[in-house]
């Protein structure tokens, strides 16, 4: 198995639905010649020409309207939003078009759609480059929401959410684009709605999703020297949501953590949480806790900024006080 | 003047269109009429509820346009779609009954007056959000060039959605990537209760096809005949791969904005005017000046049409409500395909 990046990983998957698929292309700002802002699509545009990588005018909400439209008329569209936080121009043709064209029209109308972006922050962006917004997107039916946290899940889970008929948004975290991992070559498809257990533990679940899971890991792997042996699960997909996996993990050890770099308040968490209560509550020997951004706008200064995100340091710490 | 010119190109499709051609466009006319007029019948008596928009007195406008395309054609429409869905030809039993809520309508009745579709016919749906249909319709229209199909789309909008930025963005993009659209401006005057002039700059709306590079043209929205005019010539350019075009149909709606909208911005006398206008009336007397249909001929499409209209509220009114457990069904497509 090759060890590869993540941006490497997303690139493998689009060329190869693009093979595989005369339906696929790929269409967002600066895809083509520029070969993406994060270089996710570099090297497409010279095999497929424009024709199935194509560079848009900076106007999402025609861009993602024009990806719906062409769902529609019989393509499989990949439109790349250069980061979520420009997608909040397209949330009408997200949430009133995307996500509702399938049930408001009975079933008689399919987007197979995948939306592509890029989010987070811990790079000193400021406030409008740094969001983290899949809460928007989980809290609207009809959307399906990806956000792959390894190289391998990144490939898996694109090609499957491209070769799927609902409308999904995809979301990439800019600090991973580099982050390496082993990622089969070739054919690799991960499922919707698997969790991944990245590490058995008996006292603890933390249960994250995408950049977290990082320090969810790091987080379990410090507490194990002072003999807390944590579990860490990656949700690799908000909607579906693996709740059967999160259950069962708490019910073992009782106690349970989400770690998401969200807004604390009204964040993907709070669903996580709340889903534990109801499946788990007679399992659980202290409330669940959220471990997630502070409810500010990101700031620009670095030190404020770090302050702001979640870190392993923060698991470790709240992990101490439930154990 | 835009308009002079579309006159006489809509005295020259007078002379070439057959005696078929031209009851056919009176007929789906007058079938928009008594549709809506029922409808408007079924909403006060509670048979039919939630926002309904009536096309009453635009009909020239979808007859016009949709008789110029080829049933393969994509047609995209707004809230106030229930003209165009039936000038594409669907069947009044299912538009009514998806207005009574009922499981045989168009969108089994989870959709409602403002969510039409039907793809056979390629109508490609009613949408409630004013311009949300025009991205839509940049992106069939890529579909179309993709597959490299001979197909137009053709997309209607209201005034209203000329201040939108979708309405900016979409003509942009098509118009940079030659998409065959026709983009169809509902000129009614009012969006909602605000006049065109208190809500946008350039109140010659057809102007707007310029600085996007695309031809655009005002035509007569009261004539069948330029309106049809007009979109051949748009479709007939979109379909050599010559990119857009933007039309202005001047009409006007002989309701209010909606059926709880009593139009009262609106004087007497202009409403007035305009039923003056009715464009039914208007080619059921060139028609008959011309001698290209004798009264009789008229009163039986309109006879026909009645009974079309009756027959699509018995079915509506017989037909079953969705199932309570068709609720969660189509929110989302499984991966083989299931709901």
């Amino acid at each position: 198995m090759a060890q590869i990046t993540y941006r490497e990983a997303l690139n493998q998957a689009l060329r190869e639905e693009l093979e595989r698929d005369e339906r696929v292309f790929i269409m967002g700002e600066e895809v083509g010649y520029f070969g993406g802002a994060f270089k996710v699509t570099d090297g497409l545009l010279a095999v497929y020409g424009e024709k199935r990588v194509r560079d848009t005018p900076i106007a999402e909400l025609t861009i993602v309207g024009a990806g719906v439209g062409a769902a529609m008329g019989g393509l499989k569209p990949i439109v790349e939003l250069m980061t979520i936080n420009f997608g909040l121009l397209a949330m009408d043709q997200i949430v009133n078009h995307a996500a509702k064209i399938h049930y408001m029209f009975g079933g008689h109308a399919k987007v197979p759609l995948v939306i592509r972006a890029p989010q987070g922050a811990g790079h000193q962006l400021g406030a409008q480059h740094s969001q983290s917004l899949e809460a928007y997107f989980l809290h609207c039916p009809g959307l399906l929401v990806a956000i792959p946290a390894t190289p391998a899940d990144a490939k898996g889970l694109l090609k499957s959410c491209i070769r799927q008929d609902n409308p999904v948004i995809f979301l990439e975290h800019e600090s991973l684009y580099g982050v390496k991992g082993d990622v089969p070559e070739g054919e690799y498809l991960t499922p919707l709605g698997q969790a991944s257990v990245l590490r058995e533990g008996k006292d603890i679940t933390i249960v994250s999703y995408s950049k977290c899971v990082y320090d969810a890991v790091a987080a379990a792997e410090a507490l194990e020297n002072e003999g807390v042996d944590a579990e860490v699960i990656d949700l690799r997909t908000l909607n579906p949501l693996d709740t059967a996996t999160v259950v069962e993990s708490v019910r073992k050890t009782g106690k349970a953590m989400v770690v998401y770099e969200g807004w604390r308040t009204g964040g993907a968490g709070a669903e996580i949480a709340a889903q534990i209560y109801e499946a788990a509550f007679d399992h659980l020997d202290a409330p669940v806790e959220r471990v997630a951004t502070l409810d500010t706008p990101i700031p620009y200064n670095a030190r404020l900024e770090k302050a702001a995100l979640p870190g392993a340091a923060d698991i470790v710490k709240i992990a101490e006080r439930m154990v | 003047m835009a308009l002079e010119r579309e006159k006489h190109i809509a005295e020259r499709a007078l002379l070439t269109m057959t005696e078929t051609q031209l009851l056919d466009l009176y007929r789906r006319m007058v079938l928009i009429r008594r549709f809506e007029d029922k409808v408007a019948e079924m909403y006060s008596r509670g048979k039919i509820t939630g926002f309904c928009h009536l096309y009453a007195g635009e009909e020239a406008v979808a007859v016009g346009a949709i008789s110029a395309l080829y049933d393969k054609d994509y047609v995209l429409s707004t809230y106030r779609e229930h003209g165009h869905c039936l000038a594409k030809g669907a069947s009044p039993r299912a538009v009514m009954a998806e207005l009574f809520g009922k499981a045989t309508g168009l969108s089994r009745g989870h959709g409602g007056s403002m969510h039409l579709f039907d793809g056979e016919l390629r109508f490609m749906g009613g949408y409630a959000i004013v311009g949300g249909g025009l991205p839509l319709a940049a992106g069939l229209g890529l579909a179309v060039r993709y597959k490299e199909e001979p197909q137009v789309v053709c997309c209607f909008f209201g005034d209203g959605a000329l201040p939108q930025g979708a309405f900016h963005e979409a003509l942009n993009m098509a118009s940079l990537w030659k998409l065959p659209v026709i983009f169809i401006c509902e000129n009614n005057f009012y969006g909602m209760g605000t006049l065109v002039q208190n809500a946008i700059c350039q109140e010659e709306l057809y102007k707007f096809a310029e600085p996007y590079k695309m031809p655009g043209v005002r035509v007569d929205g009261m004539d069948v005949l330029a309106v049809h005019a007009a979109t051949l010539e748009a479709a007939a350019r979109a379909r050599e791969g010559e990119g857009p075009s933007l039309i202005e149909a001047m009409t006007y709606r002989f309701r209010g904005h909606s059926m709880s909208d009593p139009a009262e911005y609106r004087s007497k006398r202009e409403e007035r005017i305009w039923q003056e206008r009715d464009p039914i009336k208007h080619l059921r007397r060139k028609l008959i000046q011309d001698g290209r249909a004798n009264d009789a001929r008229l009163a039986a499409i309109e006879t026909e049409v009645a009974a079309a209209i009756d027959d699509a509220v018995k079915f509506a009114e017989e037909s079953p409500e969705p199932a309570l457990d068709t609720l969660g069904k189509h929110v989302y497509i499984d991966a083989d395909g299931a709901e």
